[in-house]
């Protein structure tokens, strides 16, 4: 038989119970586009804010992390080795936080072809002059261009550009919350102290959102130039360098790499924000299990009209079995009409699906802690269009299954002579 | 008219067992050849559909040998027992058991499209000249619930014919029919034999109807007496 007469027969067997067939189909549609939106909203809502830290911390940071040495002098000397030492805390002395050779590093660092990009970053503790109290602060000294590369910092600036900072000498870019605190505003003069009692006038050209208001109270942007005199070091001077990688999953070993390459503390970003990974994929695993849970439900929907017609259609069974159709013609047949509910469900409800998105995508969501997110965030990705039809497609075809076995074994003697 | 053997049967039995065993038939054997009008007759209750639903291999738990066309039914798989009911053997039963969600023309073709040896547009215009020969080919549009009674077992019969069986087995066809109907039924089948060659087997109540064809198998309490 061809499959074209077998969905025909279907198709007949379908039409005559189109109330049934329509809800049938219906409860897939809206399963898939639930399925559908809900995942895409999660994924977007997980890509922002896993965005509002991953994107801004470096895959692999390098720097000189002070600490005692390794040896205290008296275990030098074999000598004493059995001794009890006395003296046993020698502290160090000079450590820099200064990376040597930064040049070098940089230039080898280019040249990599793992690496996306390089930003070295400075950071100075201040005091933020406000009056005669002073608020405790950190000023960063930033490249902008490779910041904004690397960390998309421009997309954070509010009220402002960021490149004012390379362009005006002893600029600086306010954290909102320490910008609030201070009355700043654009083109303002601020006071700063440095840990040193230096004071420092710099002109405010912007501010720094970063969606997480702690942080904002206290972290500030100026050029490197302007932090290296902050810190009163020369142009030098450079205590961290900030890599990104085109793989995020070789940071581990690449920090390793370079650790034992430079002579230098690697730190990777799996090691310094273990938690997000399990955040974001708890809250993934969680709308799956809801689209799933949404897919067998409507899976049973289907179960229960096609019991429901093969009771009604024991006849029409008969019949065919009895004009020569084999149970596994009938069984085919039943197969067929539960798949085009499950497909037709399938599409319909992706298309849905993708109209709530785009509905979601316009509703707006105005957080003050994200400036340029404007409306919820929504990932169009087309793998949860795929998998929600081919799980829809998969149910249906179980649904059909045990349904269409019962009618492939229906006796047409019994029917007949029941008649 | 050859004398070749159509059907078969050799020392059939058949026992339901609900809740004490039945025997319904006992020690069957016969033959029909082809080309023959055979009616069958016999009390209510005596095992005439029991016997039809054997020959027409729907039923396969009894005990001896059915034989058509020169095979053994024994041993044959669930799907080519459908393949032989498909390809040899026509069924016309009292309810009229047309499929109400398609139209009279459907009905006719679907053995055909199960068979699948014609094209679509060739067993459409086998099953209309077999409606037609019938005399009902104004109906071939309808949907098989819009039509009569009579109308309806004609259709049967062009289903039954459509994939040109060996043998047309029915369960009294005009049971539930007039006596003008069962005339036209009645002349229907006789053609069939007379100028299609074809082998026709038909269980009835009627006796007026068994004696017009040509060889009359009287049936009482599971066995063959006549
Ligand atoms: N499924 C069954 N279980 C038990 N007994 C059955 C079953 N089917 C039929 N019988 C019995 O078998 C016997 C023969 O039944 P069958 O239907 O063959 O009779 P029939 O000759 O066709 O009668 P009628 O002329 O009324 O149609 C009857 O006594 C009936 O009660
Ligand atoms: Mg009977």
């Amino acid at each position: 038989m061809k499959i074209k007469h077998i969905f025909e027969i279907a198709k007949a067997l379908l039409l005559a119970r189109s109330k049934q067939t329509l809800v049938a189909a219906i409860g897939v549609a809206f399963s898939v586009a639930f399925f559908v939106s809900l995942l895409g909203f999660m994924e977007g809502l997980n890509t922002l804010l896993d965005g509002l830290v991953l994107n801004r911390t470096p895959h692999i940071r390098l720097y000189n992390d002070i600490r005692p040495s390794d040896y205290q002098p008296v275990e030098l000397d074999s000598t004493y080795k059995n001794f009890h030492h006395l003296i046993h805390s020698i502290k160090p002395a000079n450590a820099r936080k200064e990376i040597y050779n930064v040049e070098t590093i940089f230039k080898r660092l280019e040249k990599d072809s793992r690496v996306f990009g390089v930003a070295p970053k400075l950071s100075a503790q201040v005091f933020y002059n406000l009056g005669n109290i002073q608020l405790n602060g950190v000023v960063n000294g930033i490249e902008v261009k490779q910041e904004s590369k690397l960390f998309q910092f421009e997309d954070y600036i509010v009220g402002g550009n960021a490149l004012d900072l390379d362009y005006r000498s002893n600029s600086i870019i306010l954290g909102q919350g320490v910008a609030d605190k201070m009355l700043a505003k654009k083109g303002d003069m601020i006071q700063v102290t440095t840990a040193k009692g230096e004071q420092f006038s710099l002109k405010v050209v912007g501010f720094f959102q970063s969606g997480m208001a702690e942080l904002d109270k206290i972290q500030s942007y100026v050029s490197l130039t302007t932090c290296q005199k902050l810190l009163g070091e020369s142009s030098t001077y450079m205590s961290d360098i900030q890599i990104k990688l085109y793989d995020i999953d070789k940071a581990p070993e690449l920090a390793k790499e370079y650790a034992t390459l430079f002579k230098i503390d690697a730190e990777d970003i799996q090691t310094a924000n273990a938690q997000f990974e399990t955040g974001s994929s708890a809250r993934t695993i969680i709308s799956f299990a809801v689209g799933i849970v949404l897919l067998i439900v409507a899976g049973f929907g289907i179960y229960n009209i096609l019991n429901m017609m093969i009771y009604e259609k024991m006849d029409t069974i008969a019949i065919l079995k009895a004009t020569g159709f084999s149970g596994s013609d009938v069984k085919k047949i039943f197969i067929a009409i539960s798949l085009s509910i499950g497909l037709s469900g399938a599409i319909i409800g992706a298309l849905l699906g993708l109209v709530f998105s785009i509905i979601i995508d316009h509703i707006p969501f105005d957080s003050a802690a994200l400036p340029s997110i404007e409306t919820y965030p929504v990932d169009y990705g087309i793998q949860y269009y795929t998998i929600a039809v081919i799980f829809a497609i998969v149910t249906t075809y179980f649904a059909g299954w045990f349904p269409s076995r019962k009618a492939s074994v229906v006796d047409p003697v019994e029917i007949i002579r029941g008649k | 008219m050859n004398k070749e053997i159509a059907l078969e049967v050799k020392s059939i039995n058949k026992s339901f067992y609900d809740p004490v065993k039945i025997d319904v038939l006992k020690d069957l054997s016969f033959t029909i050849n082809r080309g023959e009008f055979v009616s069958v007759t016999g009390k209510s209750g005596c095992g005439k559909s029991t016997l039809l639903y054997i020959l027409s291999t729907m039923d396969t738990e009894y005990n001896g040998e059915l034989w058509i066309d020169n095979e053994l039914m024994a041993g044959k798989t669930e799907s080519q027992l459908a393949l032989v009911r498909n390809e040899k053997i026509g069924f016309v039963f009292q309810f009229h058991y047309l499929l109400n969600e398609f139209s009279v023309l459907k009905n006719v073709m679907l053995p055909g499209i199960k068979a699948n040896k014609l094209t679509e547009q060739e067993l459409e215009h086998n099953a209309y000249e077999l409606l037609k020969k019938l005399g009902i080919e104004r109906l071939a549009k309808k949907m098989a619930h819009q039509v009569s009674g009579g109308e309806k077992q004609r259709v049967a019969i062009a289903r039954a014919m459509i994939n040109d069986p060996l043998i047309l087995m029915c369960d009294e066809p005009t049971g539930n029919l007039d006596s003008k109907n069962t005339d036209i039924v009645f002349n229907i089948f006789n053609d069939l034999v007379n100028t299609n060659n074809k082998t026709l087997l038909v269980v009835t109540h009627d006796q007026n109807f068994a004696d017009k064809t040509q060889r009359n198998i009287v049936m009482e309490d599971g066995r063959i007496i006549s």
